[in-house]
């Protein structure tokens, strides 16, 4: 195996495998689970959090081009966003844009 | 998702177009149906925001085009992909994301569960629901859930694998865009793009958490995850969805054991 395949084999050991292999035992699993049984509540939960975790640390240690951009322009441009999200009735697509738009306009005038 | 839940879904959903639901009960019927419905779709419109943010993610961390195209077509999860592309990117050990991979995917499984029964047929043969499985994700899940329920059941699952067509299709051009826009738009702009993966996970969770645990449990997790990372924890990520999910779920079973 040459060292060019091995970012590909990565992708289906630590990508692929570990993600699909939930959506098979759903498959098996597709009669009598309990969508409210207390450990799908749990693992939810956990799942939730660790996807909280990516977006936090995306948003306070950026990668790339948005570091270059201060830190509460990031953090500002989020909770408007998510004011937007709040306001326009819970549009996901207004909320997105407005929370880009602010980083932008943050940026600009901050930056 | 227990009968009132997908009630109240249907509930909300408004009048459906007869040309989507008055179709052919064959399963190439419910396919063509499913990319027709897929297209005018939010879902549609965040998925290629949120897969542009992706590309242009993979471009600054320094993974090739195709390597982020076959995460999109053979991972199928944008949380997924990321804590990925960030975890190998600062060179964390491939056995602690492939946990945190798992733990994330674990909100495949009851999505999977609860939409199969609803389209299955016993005539269903199982390379169209592995295809189904695979094109499970939360975008696909709502717009089935939405849908799906108007059609003649022979339809249902080709039309999902409609939906699911369009939807990772989609997202993998934008995810080719993203990665070019990456290289070649002005910092300020990449900057942006690459803002828009954590600004729609954040709205459209806050959108979908509906039980107090998953939302206490995002709560946490914004405040726990930078904490933990900043102390320079290893697997920090595991630790910021156990001591926050775990967090969340003691709470919100006090609060239901208090009233």
């Amino acid at each position: 195996m040459t060292r060019d395949l091995w970012p590909y084999v990565l992708l289906i050991l630590v990508g692929f495998l570990p993600n699909e292999i939930w959506r098979w035992i759903g498959v098996v699993l597709s009669r009598g689970i309990d969508e409210n049984s207390e450990l799908i509540t749990w693992v939810r939960a956990v799942a939730t959090a660790i996807l909280a975790g990516v977006v936090a640390k995306i948003i306070v240690f950026s990668p790339g081009a948005l570091a270059s951009v201060p830190l509460p322009v990031r953090i500002g441009a989020a909770v408007v966003g998510l004011l937007a999200f709040f306001v326009l009735r819970q549009s996901v697509f207004a909320g997105v844009f407005t929370g880009v738009l602010a980083i932008i306009i943050g940026a600009l005038m901050m930056g | 998702m227990g009968p009132s839940g997908a009630t109240a879904v249907a509930a909300r959903a408004p009048t459906l177009d007869p040309s989507v639901t008055n179709i052919a009960p064959t399963p190439l019927a419910g396919f063509i149906a499913g990319l027709k419905a897929a297209l005018p779709s939010v879902f549609l419109l965040v998925l290629v925001g949120t897969y542009i943010s992706i590309g242009a993610l993979a471009h600054d961390l320094g993974f090739s085009v195709l390597w982020v195209v076959l995460s999109t077509v053979l991972v199928w999860a944008a949380p997924a992909q990321v804590i990925i592309l960030t975890s190998l990117g600062a060179g964390a050990a491939p056995l602690e994301i492939a946990i945190a991979v798992s733990l994330s995917a674990m909100r495949l499984l009851p999505m999977v569960v609860s939409i199969l029964p609803m389209l299955r047929t016993p005539a269903t043969k199982l390379r169209g629901v592995i295809l189904l499985a695979h094109f499970t994700a939360v975008s696909m899940w709502v717009e089935v859930l939405r849908l799906a329920p108007a059609l003649p059941r022979e339809a249902r699952i080709g039309f999902a694998n409609g939906i699911g067509t369009v939807f990772m299709g989609g997202a993998a051009t934008a995810c080719v865009l993203g990665f070019y826009l990456a290289a070649a738009l002005p910092s300020l702009l990449v900057g942006a793009l690459l803002f828009l993966t954590p600004m729609s996970f954040l709205v459209s969770v806050t959108r979908g958490a509906r039980v107090l645990s998953d939302r206490l449990a995002f709560v946490l997790g914004l405040g726990i995850g930078p904490l933990i990372a900043y102390q320079q924890i290893g697997l920090d990520l595991l630790w910021t969805g156990l001591l926050g999910g775990s967090a969340a779920y003691a709470l919100a079973r006090l609060r239901r054991a208090l009233r």
